[in-house]
């Protein structure tokens, strides 16, 4: 038999599809990979020691940097975590508007995320530009109601900064005439190609139990088949007076988790409609009045919350000791947990599929390294 | 296979397990701290706080019983006052769903106190939060198989999300006479 010698090599830090200063520490054998080490840091900024130093409304705008493409559901899960420790009530229009944002930040996640795997895989410009052109126009709406594209810092605590007028809802729904059609599009255009299915299926295999083990979340945890979504097992804001279903993979490959993905962005599509259809009208306001925004004391205690976040669970850990800033600020952060399932992911196979089970896993780097 | 309100798990262990409870706060149930004032910390006595020993026999007996098999969340907090690091792990039902089973061990700060058992073996996704933990608040965990530094460089020393680490002035910014 041949006498083979391992070899190492640095993916990273500076590699255009480790999407953000990552390194990959990986031990081949051939083309085959044999180890796969993930060394992070580089952008380590202690956000959490940031969490004790800053009041409670200082640290809203610091959660848009966590997972930059997602700052709304940030913002949405750091506000739910103040408020449970607060025990401050949102009044249900602001929970309307959370949710329709929320969901717009799934399909713009999700779009971008496919069009980032698919152009690992060689699938250069048209999937990523499809994805991107989308992303746009929900950019446009974020900032007409936030005032930023990406760092929106919209929520407060008891509701959210600004009302949405009814040019919002027009526009909206003008968007939303056109969403289905880039669905459809994105799908007819890669679900049947040949190079698409032979770099997907059966790569980066993730059994079920396993993923569970792994605690993984999100659509990595449903790919594995697991039906575990937070919006439905744990329902927050008004999520559980929308119909959606929870879309699972079987094989937990990387094409589960793209079909995964797509089906979440036509789930996230009907949320929207019926989200649209029961937004309750402007009497019962946007925001509690009587939360003191910039001077909120919470009591001594501690409260976790967490939402859905595209990438997975995305929690906070708050502890207080009934000062105005968090005694302990803890983020749990989907991409970072989801990464230690990387190695085994990629162990057996080809180097060239490492980029690619990487791609599916969809991390930011703003948010593993805190 | 059933889902536990919060606080149900310290009474099964009292009946099931009744050396894994850790005992030391039984007595201060009733003493609350001031509820505003800066400093002042509160240690709460209402979940199950279990010897750091007997974490993975507990780990287990939920997870096999009950069927809480999704390790969520692994949080390190250091309470000061008390001498005190609090090490919260998260766990959730992934079949039926509901809020999280919280199971707490308290260590001293000191280095020979501050152990707790790794749960890495069975749960392979406590990996890099173990490491997150011993990096920032030097919590050891013996059986992880590779615990090293996550954030701060190798050659880094103390730990920076301890209270008492200080938040200004470092070795690269002091300014000696010369």
């Amino acid at each position: 038999m041949l006498k083979t010698e391992e070899l190492q090599i640095n993916i990273g830090p500076q590699h255009p599809s480790t999407h953000g200063v990552f390194r990959m520490l990986v031990t081949v054998d051939g083309e085959t990979l044999v180890d796969l080490k993930p060394v992070f840091g580089y952008l380590h900024r202690n956000h959490e020691q940031l969490g004790e130093v800053n009041t409670y409304l200082q640290n809203m705008p610091f959660t848009d940097r966590l997972d930059y493409f997602n700052s709304m559901v940030n913002n949405h899960a750091y506000a739910r975590a103040v408020e449970t420790l607060a025990g401050v009530e949102v009044p249900e229009r602001a929970q309307y508007i959370r949710v329709i944002m929320d969901e717009l930040s799934r399909i713009l996640n999700h779009a971008t995320a496919m069009g980032f795997m698919l152009g690992d895989m060689g699938a250069w410009q048209t999937a990523l530009l499809w994805g991107m052109r989308e992303r746009e126009k929900i950019l446009d709406m974020f900032e007409y109601v936030s005032g930023a594209r990406m760092m929106c810092n919209y929520c407060r605590f008891g509701g959210v900064v600004r009302d949405i007028d009814d040019w919002f809802i027009t526009e909206l729904k003008k968007l939303m005439q056109g969403l289905p059609h880039y669905f459809d599009d994105f799908e007819g255009l890669l679900l049947n190609s040949e190079i698409l299915l032979a770099r997907a299926r059966n790569i980066g295999v993730l059994p079920k139990e396993l993923a569970l083990a792994y605690s993984v979340t999100g659509p990595v945890l449903r790919g594995s088949g697991v039906a575990y979504d937070i919006r439905k097992a744990e329902p927050y804001a008004v999520y559980d007076r929308f119909k959606f279903k929870v879309p699972v993979g079987t094989v937990g490959d990387v094409y589960d988790r793209f079909l995964v993905r797509i089906a979440e962005m036509r789930e996230s599509y009907k949320i929207l409609e019926q989200a649209i259809e029961q937004l309750p009208d402007a009497t019962g306001g946007f925001i509690n009045p009587k939360v003191k925004q910039q001077s909120l004391k919470a009591p001594a205690g501690e409260a976790y919350a967490r939402v859905e976040s595209p990438k997975g669970e995305l929690g906070f850990y708050l502890v207080s000791d009934g000062s105005g800033s968090a005694y302990r600020y803890k983020v749990r952060a989907p991409s970072f947990i989801n990464l230690s399932s990387l190695a085994d992911m990629c162990k057996g196979y080809s180097i060239a599929d490492v980029v690619v089970i990487l791609g599916s896993i969809d991390i930011v780097m703003g948010e593993v390294d805190r | 296979m059933a889902l536990l309100a919060r606080g149900e798990l310290r009474s099964i262990l009292q009946t099931e397990m009744p050396n894994a409870l850790d005992t030391r706060w039984d007595t201060q149930a009733t003493d609350q701290p001031e509820a505003h004032g800066e400093g002042q910390t509160i240690l709460l006595d209402f979940d199950a706080v279990v010897k750091a020993e007997a974490l993975v026999e507990v780990a287990h007996f939920i997870r096999d019983k009950f069927g809480y098999t999704l390790l969520s969340n692994i949080t390190a907090v250091d309470y000061l006052k008390q001498g005190l690091i609090e090490v919260v792990y998260q766990f959730y039902n992934a079949a039926e769903g509901g809020p999280d089973l919280r199971v707490r061990v308290r260590i001293g700060r000191s280095p020979e106190e501050c152990i707790v058992p790794s749960l890495t073996p069975t749960w392979p996704g406590a990996d890099l939060q173990e490491r997150e933990a011993y990096d920032m608040y030097g919590v050891v965990f013996p059986g992880h198989p590779n615990l090293a530094r996550i954030y701060m460089w190798d050659e880094f020393k103390g730990f920076p999300m301890r209270k008492d680490f200080p938040k200004t002035g470092d070795k690269y910014t002091h300014v000696t006479g010369e």
